[in-house]
């Protein structure tokens, strides 16, 4: 075990990757010999060589059509969306063509592309380096969405994504590069020292589909991915109830038996996202919360999202879902 | 370089790299371009074909040692290349103050235009001032020519309660409407097929009225580029469509974003005229786009124009260029520095001296530490006051729709 931020877990996922399967190839822009804007592919383009880790021109849509293409002819690409405001220009190729390409071919072609991208608010990035567009993808049947939280998920997450012969997604919340994110902007301490932040250097995985319980109690079931699970971590911890708190991780599929039977036990749940609530993946988790335990819930389910507007710059800590907002609504799950 | 063979395979595909790296000695080859090759075709009835040598060549009037010659020498006054020189100078103290800015934390990010400084300021003027500006974030300098004040440019920058996109973009993303200065947007190459249409719009309401439009080197591989050109091809708006071809987009060299070597001859065979020309010489800059500004008012449609400049500075405040580039790259560039040749042809025509230049830049930046110090009286990012959480809420759509409202509420600010 070495200690590791998610930027280092990610690279020594990729690492392993490019070392153990010759098809695996890294591409996008500015990851190549400056090692990416984040530093996630820092030095791989030097021990892997430019065939295997380069720069591509600024052209997302571009992009993901060659990664299709490398797909189906018999590679394991993985690329960066440098943001993933920026993934829009994909969308086409990913939406209509990858996702669909098993389908529409009668199941003889197949196109196993990993598709990296930072995503989330918290640092001061406005409109276009701040949004989480996972339910963006999570609406498209044929491609699976897996949204990390810290360095130790990031890797055996990523190592599934490129071992996977489907078309993935994969969320990188940018705020808990360097450190886990209490929802406080005053204070923002690192990886060091944090229960996942012990990595193995070799190969592992985590299986797409598979939620990581992060705390247990028997109040209230809380549910979120990426940068929120430690601002949910908090909320709990600043609410005094005794609750569940569920990182789904995988989006899709995501983990019905770790959401089912924990909802059944509290007859509580919070869901929380930082996307905005509209058509949010927190509708599609409350609906099916719904539908798999009205009998158990005492209270309505809540949810707290970022609001159904663009991401502010200067006032993104009033955007963001806090602490505050998360322990309210734990406690109004708790109302008689 | 290709891939390195492996196992018996064939070597890889092609994959570029940039001509120098760390470490390695700057190099450009000299340019052999001077104001004398290349002459004026009439805007009116210029063919693309006419301005082949004109895409592969180079337009320049400014020599190396700061003489103006040749068919596309403007002829502009004194006064009015004093003016040219001043908001340069503005510009390069302006942008010098705000990265001072940004580093203790008034600014969230900020981009220079250092280097690239005549681009902004010589095409504005040469245009008409009802004219559309659509520009990316590294043409703040149109602001200046339009009669932006500082003050109102910095309340932005620093995103306080005055800051007139309400705090909700990143610094430098200025919008400026009386200026017809248009909102700039972070995707990359987005604004450069839009223009065509507001162009567009102009031909469709008869109105004498041009669009000019920038795009990087590096976002003209984007789709919309490509669409721009073609759009522009077809239905020959009023419109001026410019590849600032600067070398770099963050780390990745002009060699990620073309496998040749020349950007002006992209258009030629869409049946739009293309000259390249030299970004340093603020007169060939002005001289070109006045050039296409006139076949625009005579109804012949688009002119493509690559910007042949280097860009000095980082990308932004959030990378080291050193890192990716030799460092002192810049200085070897055959096109110098757009500042320092204009002042140097002023000098040279005996309308300038270095006193006066010294004496100008301290007057100016006594006017931007003047200018930032009134806008910081209005909050800044890091102490506030921001604007209010309610502007999250407005002017998503025209009228708050009842969702949004309940969630104004919600936060209750």
């Amino acid at each position: 075990m070495t200690e590791m931020n998610m930027i280092q877990s990610l690279n020594s996922a990729l690492n392993n990757m490019l070392e153990s399967d010759p098809n695996v190839l890294i591409f996008g822009e500015d990851v190549g010999y400056f090692g990416g804007v984040f530093r996630v592919t820092d030095g791989l383009q030097e021990k892997h060589g430019s065939n295997r880790v380069f720069d591509a021109p600024l052209a997302e849509g571009g992009i993901a059509a060659i990664a299709f293409g490398m797909g189906l002819n018999g590679l394991r690409p993985v690329m960066e969306i440098q943001f993933a405001d920026y993934i829009f220009p994909a969308y086409d190729q990913i939406v209509n063509e990858m996702a669909k390409l098993r389908h529409r071919s009668g199941g003889e072609f197949s196109t196993p592309v990993t598709i990296r991208t930072p995503a989330g608010g918290g640092i001061k990035g406005g409109h276009h380096h701040s949004q989480s567009p996972e339910g963006q993808f999570t609406h498209t049947p044929g491609i699976k969405v897996v949204y990390c939280s810290n360095p130790y998920n990031a890797k055996g997450l990523l190592i599934s994504a490129i071992e996977c012969n489907d078309p993935v997604v994969f969320f990188e919340p940018k705020r808990c590069y360097r450190g886990p994110f209490y929802g406080d902007p005053h204070n923002v301490p690192t990886w060091k020292g944090h229960q996942y932040s012990d990595v193995p250097e070799e190969h592992y995985t985590i299986p797409i589909g598979e939620a990581n319980m992060v705390m247990e109690g028997d109040k209230c079931t809380v549910i979120a991915w990426g940068a929120m699970v430690h601002v949910a971590e908090q909320g709990i911890k600043d609410s005094g109830i005794s609750c569940d708190l569920i990182d789904l991780q995988s989006l899709i599929p995501w983990d019905k038996d770790a959401v089912v039977n924990s909802v059944k036990k509290t007859g509580r749940c919070v869901i929380v996202h930082e996307a905005p609530k509209t058509s949010g993946f927190g509708a599609e988790m409350s609906a099916s919360v719904q539908e798999r335990c009205f009998y158990h819930l005492e209270n309505p389910i809540e949810r707290v999202t970022g609001w159904d507007t663009p991401f502010p710059h200067s006032t993104e800590w009033d955007y963001l879902p806090n602490p505050q907002r998360i322990a309210d609504a734990i406690k109004r799950t708790q109302e008689d | 370089m290709t891939g390195e063979a492996q196992d018996g395979r064939l070597d890889g595909f092609t994959v570029p790299d940039a001509p120098r790296r760390p470490g390695e000695q700057a190099h450009f080859e000299p340019w052999t371009f001077t104001p004398q090759d290349l002459n004026r075709p009439d805007p009116k009835t210029c063919t693309s074909a006419d301005t082949s040598e004109h895409a592969s060549g180079l337009v320049r009037v400014l020599d190396d040692d700061g003489i103006a010659s040749g068919a596309w020498h403007p002829n502009l006054s004194p006064d009015e290349l004093r003016q040219g020189l001043e908001m340069m100078c503005r510009l390069r103290i302006f942008d010098d103050r705000m990265m001072k800015m940004q580093r203790t934390g008034k600014l969230s990010f900020y981009m220079r235009s250092l280097g690239e400084e005549a681009i902004a300021i010589s095409q504005t003027m040469a245009l008409q001032e009802h004219d559309w500006l659509f520009p990316t974030y590294r043409q703040p300098g149109c602001q200046f020519v339009r009669g932006r004040s500082m003050v109102s440019m910095i309340n932005h920058c620093i995103g306080n309660v005055e800051d007139n996109v309400k705090g909700r973009q990143m610094p430098v993303h200025y919008t400026y409407r009386e200026g017809h200065y248009i909102s700039v947007s972070s995707p990359v190459g987005t604004q450069f097929s839009q223009a065509v249409g507001v162009a567009m719009a102009s031909a469709y309401k008869g109105e004498d009225q041009a669009t000019i439009t920038w795009i990087g080197d590096g976002a003209s591989a984007e789709g919309d580029y490509h669409y721009a050109v073609n759009f522009a091809s077809i239905f020959k708006p009023p419109v001026i469509l410019c590849v600032v071809n600067n070398q770099w987009a963050i780390s990745t060299h002009r060699h990620f974003a073309s496998g040749g070597n020349n950007f002006a001859t992209r258009a030629l065979p869409y049946g739009i005229p293309s000259f390249r020309v030299d970004g340093n010489d603020f007169l060939a800059l002005y001289s070109v786009t006045k050039w296409a500004r006139e076949r625009a008012s005579a109804g012949m449609g688009a002119t493509h124009i690559e910007i042949l400049t280097y860009r000095a500075g980082a990308h932004s405040s959030s990378d080291d260029a050193s890192l990716y580039r030799p460092a002192d790259e810049h200085e070897h560039w055959p096109g110098g520095d757009p500042i320092d040749r204009l002042k140097n042809h002023l000098i040279t025509t005996g309308e300038w001296s270095e006193e006066k230049q010294i004496a100008l830049e301290q007057q100016l930046d006594e006017e931007v530490v003047a200018a930032y110090k009134e806008a910081v009286t209005h909050g800044d990012l890091a102490n506030g006051p921001w604007p209010p959480a309610s502007t999250i809420f407005t002017e998503v759509y025209e009228e708050v729709p009842w969702h949004i409202q309940e969630q104004r509420e919600e936060l209750g600010k």
